[in-house]
């Protein structure tokens, strides 16, 4: 328990050290899409939610369970879509609107 | 066996396409593509947890993912831009929701049972939680205007709210040693419910970019903790990335709100900004405001011009009118360029979402570093409903209670036109100079209906 514990602490320490160096990155232009992206990226506690709700094991569980998996549902659909919608108004000026090339690579 | 594999699997390749994702975010031109990519890794976690061996039942499951789709739709598709403070802050209450109930289920099966690491987990995933949970509903309240976004304040609160989290910290020590005591469990969490009442309370309207963000790093926290508790990397991962970009993005935001870090953790419990701080007198100095015709001369002529947007813009919704007016101006041959203020709107990047919004190409918008260095070569700025990130005290005068703040200076721009409804001071409640400076002329009213004046004169000019 004590190694699965300690392996615990080098993935999270690692994860936020690589989440603070991309991070740093993000110009301020896209910080608002930047929070709903985390936002929905964080709605990931719905693999926990599943598990709690199909997992049989008394019906408080169950319950609490279903209500979690909404909860994250909620922000992975809404965080997901919101952060796309957002991202999809930032157009460089290249031509005068009109034209709807796609995404320079 | 091999079900384990895949679903570790699939947590793996999850992890990766989340800070791939992420990753494509410092680049406008392939965030969106990157975001997909994102997508793709949660729809892989969620089908390989479907594969998981503890997954008995599927009826819920499918309840739950059907009404959290149906709710989450709307939240997305329909939720306009100038609303997106408060929809990230509803969107933490419900994340932070999730990990707590996860955190009571946990609790509620192993209970005594759980060794002192696991308790530690379970116990700093739903105190983290459930002052999210309140704590954003309150933001979220503020921002709404559902409450007063005025700081709420009594006597004492200092003393209330240390005890508070006093009795809190020493019940989560308690449990983790006594991990059987199931009823003080539930009273950590009312109290810590209670806790994020109270730390949002006397908190102002202004300050909640800097509230949103430290609570997107709490909601990110709550479900690493999550994480740890029922062991599963992927949860720990994404919890990691979202705690290090909430923190990050308050720290950058409270820079710019010229308050040190350790005063926004805990500076809500402190006084509001300097109540009797020395006001400059506005006696003996003049204002000289123009005219619509006037300014759409200036304008017109204008080779270089950078606009200032502040949140009065965004409140008149009259950022197509700006973009109008811009387009006119680089057609008769000059240049306009945005300054943002990186606390131009109510959360972190607000005003460039607004902008884009607008159609304003991305490229046109710039951070105030980027900028202020072009300032003095630029014939026009145009201020739009901001005050404080544009005040010189900041700079100069050192018994401005703004002083030291971060600022576009707009003051050493060849001509200043500053829009605004009337004279009154901005959030710190002190005079500002520029408008009283012989460069500046104010042009009073609505910004939108200005806006308006201003396209239609200088088409005709």
């Amino acid at each position: 328990m004590s190694a699965i514990g300690l392996i615990q602490i080098y993935v999270f320490v690692l994860a936020g050290f690589v989440g603070y160096q991309v991070i740093t990155r993000v110009p301020p232009l896209l910080h608002t899409p930047l929070m709903s992206a985390t936002n929905a990226i964080s709605g990931i506690s719905l693999v926990g939610s599943l598990v709690a709700a199909g997992s049989d094991h008394g019906r408080m569980s169950t319950i609490l369970g279903f209500i979690a998996v909404v909860a994250a549902t909620i922000n992975v659909v809404g965080g997901f879509l919101i952060t796309d919608r957002m991202l999809k108004m930032f157009k460089g000026a290249a031509k005068p609107a009109a034209s709807s090339q796609g995404v320079k690579q | 066996m091999i079900r384990q594999y895949l679903v570790e699997g699939s947590y793996l390749a999850a992890s990766v396409l989340f800070i791939l994702g992420l990753k494509s975010l410092t680049r406008p031109e392939q965030a969106r593509r990157g975001i997909q990519q994102a997508m793709i890794g949660m729809l892989l976690a969620v089908v390989g947890t479907l594969l998981h061996q503890e997954i008995v039942r599927y009826e819920w499951i499918l309840a739950g993912l059907a009404l959290g789709t149906a709710i989450g739709y709307p939240l997305g598709m329909f939720v306009p831009m100038t609303a997106m403070p408060q929809r990230i802050a509803i969107s933490h209450m419900f994340g932070a929701l999730a990990a707590t109930l996860v955190g009571i289920v946990e609790f509620s099966q192993h209970g005594a049972h759980l060794s002192a690491g696991a308790m530690a987990a379970v116990g700093f995933e739903v105190l983290f939680g459930s002052l999210t949970i309140t704590g954003s509903f309150m933001a979220f309240g503020k921002l709404q205007e559902l409450i007063t976004g005025k700081p709420i304040t009594f006597r004492g609160q200092n003393a209330v709210n240390m005890t508070l989290f006093a009795v809190t910290l020493g019940l989560f020590v308690y449990l983790i040693f006594n991990p059987g005591a199931t009823g003080l469990f539930y009273l950590m969490i009312a109290l810590a419910l209670v806790i994020g009442v109270t730390m949002v309370l006397p908190i102002g309207g202004a300050d909640m970019p800097v509230v949103v963000s430290l609570l997107n790093s709490y909601a990110g926290l709550a479900s690493s903790a999550t994480g740890f508790a029922i062991g599963n990397n992927v949860l720990i991962i994404c919890g990691a990335l979202d705690g290090a970009s909430g923190f990050l993005l308050s720290i950058l935001m409270s820079k710019a709100m010229n308050r040190s870090f350790s005063n926004v953790l805990f500076g809500a419990f402190g006084s509001g900004p300097a109540a009797g701080a020395a006001k400059k007198s506005a006696e003996g100095l003049t204002v000289r405001s123009t005219t619509v015709e006037d300014a759409a001369m200036q304008l017109a002529y204008a080779r270089s011009v950078i606009v200032v947007p502040g949140y009065g813009l965004a409140v008149a919704q009259a950022q197509h009118q700006v973009r109008e007016l811009a387009e006119l101006i680089e057609k008769k041959g000059g240049e306009v360029k945005y300054a943002i203020h990186p606390v131009a709107g109510r959360m972190p990047g607000h005003m460039n979402v607004l902008l884009a919004e607008a159609n304003v190409p991305y490229d046109r918008l710039y951070d105030m570093d980027e900028i202020n260095g072009e300032f003095e070569r630029a014939d026009v700025a145009l201020v739009i409903g901001a005050n404080d990130v544009v005040n010189p005290a900041a700079r100069n005068d050192p018994s401005s209670p703004i002083h030291g703040m971060p600022i576009l200076n707009v003051d050493q721009a060849k001509n200043v036109i500053v829009m605004k409804r009337g004279m009154s001071p901005g959030f710190a409640g002190i005079e500002n100079e520029l408008f009283y400076n012989e460069k500046t002329s104010m042009l009073f009213g609505d910004a939108k209906s200005s806006l308006s004046k201003l396209v239609t004169e200088v088409k005709n000019v």
